[in-house]
């Protein structure tokens, strides 16, 4: 099952930038967030600050409390067990071009010790149902490579890997952005689907997208969380004369 | 690398004022047309011929070795020790084995090394200080004669222990393989995408496994090309082993011994009066040649199983 996500004044610095400034806010279990705003607004550095990715990056800082269930994920863990409890998918679909479908499915485990194969077989199989690509490649598994599919089917065979580990939240950044409708209308269905059993966080350009896959939406701007609201809220009767302006397009 | 090709064929297939395909279209642009496709032509005439300049030394020596070693080629070539001067048969079997333990000792020993300085550049030290020490070191060490290796490996490890030996001639050889490799495995890193790495990682593996099974197993065909390159180049290497290993013209398989290796056994063959050593030679040549061929092909064929080609 999912878990909330709390957030407190959660600051990050990129070498010398402030790219985000006290953030606040609280993610709800088990619902899809959207995080919406114009580019470099920090939304993609608040998703990456949640499963501490943004630590890969030598230069990138940040200070405040991220709390998952009862654990704070910057003083009670790893970076490493956090990144396993809070999955990532990226903007640009990234299978690992020398593995199978197999294998990139059963990285995560399969990486990090776990060799009980009728278990992995187990595992692969409904991590890539979840993600709603068995069908589509159940032939194939272990003869084709990752980098073999196309753009969506490479997407959400990224989702179906992220889903092998057994996260309890998602984060997706701008998951659909490199794709076409169709495969961007697939993504968001699976959405629909996952957020029965996990907490997703969505980064989208797309406002449409928002309103229809997230519960909630936050609107960031240069790097200030304006506004966070119920989806409809945001979308209908902005509180925040800024929001207002970027959904309805006159920003700027 | 898509580009170049449609690129070039876009004027053919774009209809416009000038067709490409009209006949009867007269004036400067079908002059252009013309004069497109002759440059077309020569210049892929150029690139064929130096494909052929390339290949006709390489044809040509082959071509040679196979016929003046060939017919010396029998089964006591490959089994028996050389004989005393004056005496009829013998092979080069002690020369065969020894090369192959000397190279056995330069792998192990070098590749390691090797890749394991290579990730340390690609991976850890990036653009500090050391790192760039590290591989300005190796460029300059890439370009020492060979000969120095094999001095430098004599008085560190040959005076010392007052004898020469198969040992201190699998270092020397190790220390020319280690720039190479280094430097391939660096490049070869330093193309694998930084949101494959970043992939793993989300994945919450740790960073040390995402380095050894995420990224040099995307590089490793590179690696491989790189370790076969540096082990091709030390195994025909006459000049370090001259005083290290040193040679020898009886059966010895001691690391802690002086040791027969091909590339000596056909030098002093070949420098020697005598016809029957001539012919030797150029059988122990040929034999050098086709044993580096066959293990390079080898380990292609091995090293390759369980990489998976993609699209990108």
């Amino acid at each position: 099952m999912g878990v909330g996500i709390e957030v407190k004044d959660l600051n990050a610095w990129y070498g010398s930038p402030h790219t985000l400034q006290g953030i606040t806010l609280n993610i709800p279990a088990n619902r899809a967030t959207a995080l919406i705003g114009p580019s470099g607004c920090g939304k993609s550095t608040f998703v990456r600050c949640l499963n501490r990715m943004h630590e890969t990056n030598p230069t990138a800082r940040a200070t405040g409390t991220v709390r998952m269930g009862d654990v704070d994920i910057y003083a009670d863990a790893s970076p490493v067990e956090i990144r396993r409890r809070i999955g990532m998918v990226f903007q640009r679909p990234n299978p690992f071009p020398t593995m199978s479908i197999y294998d990139n499915v059963a990285s995560g485990l399969k990486l990090n010790g776990y060799s009980n194969k009728r278990e992995l077989d187990t595992v692969v199989e409904s991590s890539l149902k979840k993600a709603a690509l068995w069908d589509e490649v159940k032939d194939d598994l272990k003869k084709k490579s990752g980098a073999s599919l196309s753009g969506g089917q490479q997407q959400r065979l990224c989702i179906a890997r992220a889903l092998a580990v057994d996260p309890e939240v998602l984060l997706m950044d701008e998951p659909a952005s490199a794709l076409d409708p169709v495969s961007t209308s697939k993504i968001e269905d699976l959405i629909f689907q996952l957020k029965r059993q996990y907490t997703i966080v969505i980064v989208t350009h797309n406002m449409q997208q928002a309103a229809r896959v997230a519960e909630n939406t936050g609107f960031f701007l240069s790097g200030h969380l304006i506004e966070f609201d119920a989806t409809d809220k945001i979308f209908t009767n902005p509180g925040d004369k800024r929001t207002e302006d970027y959904i309805t397009g006159r920003f700027g | 690398m898509a580009i170049e090709p449609a690129g070039v064929s876009l004027p053919d297939n774009t209809p416009g004022p000038v067709p490409a395909s009209e006949p009867k279209s007269t004036g400067p642009g079908r002059n252009r047309n013309v004069l497109r496709s002759v440059i077309d032509h020569s210049v892929t005439g150029l690139s064929i011929l130096a494909t052929v300049v390339v290949l006709a030394p390489l044809v040509a020596i082959l071509g040679y070795l196979l016929f003046k070693g060939f017919s010396s080629l029998n089964f006591a070539f490959f089994t028996q020790a050389p004989r005393p001067v004056g005496e009829a048969g013998g092979g080069m079997a002690n020369a065969i084995v020894g090369s192959g333990i000397v190279l056995a000792i330069a792998s192990a020993i070098g590749i390691p090394v090797g890749i394991g300085a290579g990730v340390y550049l690609a991976e850890y030290g990036r653009n500090g200080v050391f790192a760039n020490f590290v591989r300005f070191t190796a460029d300059v060490l890439n370009g020492v004669p060979s000969i120095v290796m094999g001095i430098a490996a004599y008085s560190l490890i040959v005076v010392r222990q007052h004898h020469f030996s198969a040992m201190a001639g699998g270092i020397a050889l190790a220390i020319m393989m280690v720039p190479t490799i280094t430097r391939t495995t660096e490049e070869m890193l330093a193309t694998v995408p930084g949101a494959v790495r970043e992939a793993a990682l989300g994945l919450g593996i740790p960073k040390w496994r995402t380095t050894i099974s995420v990224a040099l197993r995307t590089a490793s065909p590179g690696i491989i090309t790189g370790c076969m390159l540096a082990f091709s180049r030390v195994a025909g290497e006459t000049a370090p082993l001259l005083f290290t290993a040193f040679g020898n013209q009886f059966w010895s398989v001691k690391l802690g011994q002086p040791i027969a290796a091909l590339p000596l056994q056909i030098y002093i063959y070949a420098v020697s009066p005598y016809d029957e050593w001539h012919r030797l030679a150029w059988a122990g040549a040929l034999v050098l040649i086709v044993l580096i061929m066959a293990s390079v092909t080898l380990v292609r064929i091995f090293a390759g199983r369980g990489v998976l080609k993609g699209n990108s």
